[in-house]
């Protein structure tokens, strides 16, 4: 099931990031690390939209912030367009950067409010030195703003003006400026109301269509994240449990986290909740400070054996070719 | 009390916030009932007015807000015209409350063992050893490990979900007959969320009280309500049992809705059907219907006058003129 190296745009290998836990103010001293990311390798394939699922504290944004090299990487590699990417400096990172961008959750929080919106989507082309001429730079600044569906005489207002799913247009537009090749969405559309998400799914839809882009899709919504990935990764604990084609994984979950997370999103329609099984699991995430041994998902795991607690699992190919990392399915 | 009165029924109920924009009405003529020990969602999205209207039953709108017109009668009383202490005889004794925020619902200086015995020592009028021995037994019934030695914790020293959990125990501690949760888990983890969800649905069902459910979730609307009522634009647009709401839903909004939804059951591949346009501002809300202006079905009687809550089925009622 090897692809072609030139078909992988983004390769992470063993990945891991942790943060220091200190102690003293004076002369602080390690105590202890929060392992977020904890050896997480995936592919993402040029022009596919890759979903990390996982409730919070399971270490998706993080993954993504390293991606970005936005964030000290501890160990493991990130592999973009064939380089590895993970000693770049600064000078080294700003032509990748431009490849790659990212669409904040937060459409409030993520737009300066002293802004025009024209300055906001064109900021990245003047960082970059690719703004051009004055008249150059506001045609640019209009088409992109034609691509995501603002109307371009709304140009010369600002981001209060606008509603959280006009915001959250803004915020695609300005990642859409410098024609990146891999847009890392973080959460995209959680903070929008139904009939809006709806909207802005659509538009990412439409975009990758037009524009051939590569998605890395990070949400704790399943719903969504089934909707437009075309392959997931399922993340417990700074770990990935399962990493599966969209289709596969919803028909039928491998690792007992992707069950017990499917069971726990209720279906808009009460017919159907009637009869699925309503089989909850127990307890809450462990901190990520003090993780459990073995399988780190033991603690919760309704289908607990007793090496689960001792033998860490990998995560590998079982019988029928699905990838998981659990010994119910790669039994030692 | 009369058998056949509903256990809290509101009549015309408006709430406006003076702004500098002009008066706001959050809340616009809204008429429900809830009988007891059923479970009522009122779904809407953001500004449509589900929590202003819950906080209004309890008399806590926030200022300058205040409530305009209308009846709120709870249990044969017209909370309305009420004096404070009488208000405060039924906040958290007849009516108990869950809000979204477990962190900052919480008094971060007060140990949870405080805060739970509260209401039996406001209430019941208990001795502080009485009303702690009784906040055990309830955190042992929202299921908290190990009650007793947790009494002397801080709220900071819990989780997300176990702080949800005591506040489902506060509103519970009276076994009040009605309980109003507002948004109860959308601040906490998909596992957590069906846990607190099953527990809340058990423990009324248990006590026979009624439950206000506000969300915007539709999916836990199917799982938990027996009753649904979709607010729009501070009005109630259609009010139905769950399993019609969701099998023959008749707002045009409320179609929307379900349409742009994405759902764990349906094709992958099909696009999201979503409602056009932004949802409405308050302060300059269309002349008719409050929808029209993203309505597929819009007509010119539409832009001029506003329909009213009109029934379409049997216990079923849509405020849109295509149905009339």
């Amino acid at each position: 099931m090897m692809t072609p190296e030139s078909d992988v745009l983004l390769r992470v290998e063993n990945l891991a990031i942790h943060f220091p836990v200190t102690k003293g103010v004076v002369f602080p001293k390690q105590v202890g690390a929060i392992r977020a990311v904890d050896g997480v390798s995936f592919e993402l394939n040029r022009g596919e939209t890759f979903g990390l699922v996982g409730e919070s504290g399971c270490g998706k944004s993080t993954t993504a912030m390293a991606v970005l090299r936005m964030l000290q990487v501890t160990a493991g590699h990130i592999i973009f367009e064939g380089e590895d990417i993970t000693d770049y400096d600064q000078k080294k990172l700003r032509p990748i950067r431009r490849q790659m961008q990212m669409v904040y959750q937060d459409p409030f929080g993520s737009l300066n409010p002293r802004m025009k919106v024209r300055d906001i989507i064109g900021e990245p082309l003047v960082v970059h030195r690719l703004a051009g001429t004055r008249l150059e730079y506001r045609n640019r600044v209009e088409e992109l703003m034609d691509l995501v569906g603002l109307l371009p005489d709304m140009a010369d207002r600002y981001p209060h003006e606008f509603s959280g799913g006009q915001r959250q247009r803004i915020g695609i537009a300005r990642a859409l400026a410098l024609e990146p090749s891999l847009i890392i969405c973080d959460e995209a559309v959680s903070a929008l109301d139904v009939s809006i998400q709806a909207q802005v799914l659509n538009l990412f839809s439409d975009l990758q269509e037009k524009l051939g882009l590569t998605y890395l899709f990070i949400a704790h919504d399943l719903s969504v994240v089934r909707h437009i990935c075309d392959r997931i990764a399922v993340m417990y604990l700074g770990k990935i449990a399962e990493v599966a084609d969209s289709q596969e994984l919803f028909r039928d979950p491998k690792h007992p986290y992707t069950e017990a997370l499917m069971a726990a999103i209720p279906v808009p329609d009460p017919s159907i909740e009637a009869e699925r099984s309503q089989q909850l699991i127990v307890g809450e995430v462990p901190s990520p400070q003090n993780t459990p041994s073995g399988c780190r998902f033991h603690t919760r795991c309704p289908k607990i054996r007793d090496e689960c607690s001792k033998i860490e699992p990998q995560l590998q190919s079982a019988e029928d070719g699905r990838i998981v990392a659990c010994h119910l399915h790669n039994p030692i | 009390m009369n058998e056949l009165q509903p256990l809290l029924s509101l009549t015309d109920v408006s709430v406006s916030f003076p702004t500098d924009r002009g008066l706001v009405r959050a809340v616009n003529a809204v008429s429900l009932e809830i009988e007891a020990g059923e479970t009522l969602a009122v779904v809407g999205e953001s500004g449509s007015g589900k929590s202003i209207m819950a906080l209004s039953l309890l008399g806590l709108i926030p200022d300058p807000g205040k409530i305009d017109q209308g009846s709120i009668v709870f249990e044969g009383q017209n909370i309305l015209t009420l004096n404070r202490r009488s208000v405060r005889a039924i906040r958290g004794n007849r009516i108990g409350m869950i809000f979204q925020e477990p962190m900052s619902s919480l008094n971060p200086v007060l140990t949870i063992g405080k805060q739970v015995a509260e209401p039996f020592r406001l209430h019941r009028g208990m001795s502080k050893k009485q009303a702690l021995d009784e906040a055990t037994k309830l955190l042992a019934k929202v299921a908290i490990p190990d009650p007793a030695s947790r009494l002397n914790a801080y709220p900071h020293e819990f989780s997300g979900g176990m702080r949800q959990r005591v506040m489902i125990a506060m509103a519970l501690a009276c076994e009040p007959k009605l309980i109003i949760a507002d948004e109860p888990t959308t601040a906490l983890d998909v596992t957590v969320q069906s846990q607190i969800l099953a527990l809340l649905k058990d423990l009324t069902r248990e006590m026979d009280s009624a439950l206000l459910l506000i969300t915007h979730d539709l999916g836990v609307v199917a799982r938990y309500a027996d009753r649904v009522a979709v607010m729009y634009g501070g009005r109630i647009v259609e009010t139905a049992s769950a399993t019609d709401l969701y099998r023959n839903p008749s707002h045009p909004y409320t179609k929307g809705l379900l349409a742009s939804v994405p759902r764990l059951d349906d094709d992958t591949g099909t696009r999201l059907r979503p409602i056009n346009g932004q949802p409405p501002d308050l302060a300059q809300l269309p002349a008719g219907c409050a929808f029209s202006p993203r309505c597929p079905h819009v007509s010119d009687q539409c832009k001029v006058d506003r329909p009213m809550l009109e029934t379409v089925a049997s216990n079923h009622s849509s405020a849109c003129f295509g149905y009339e």
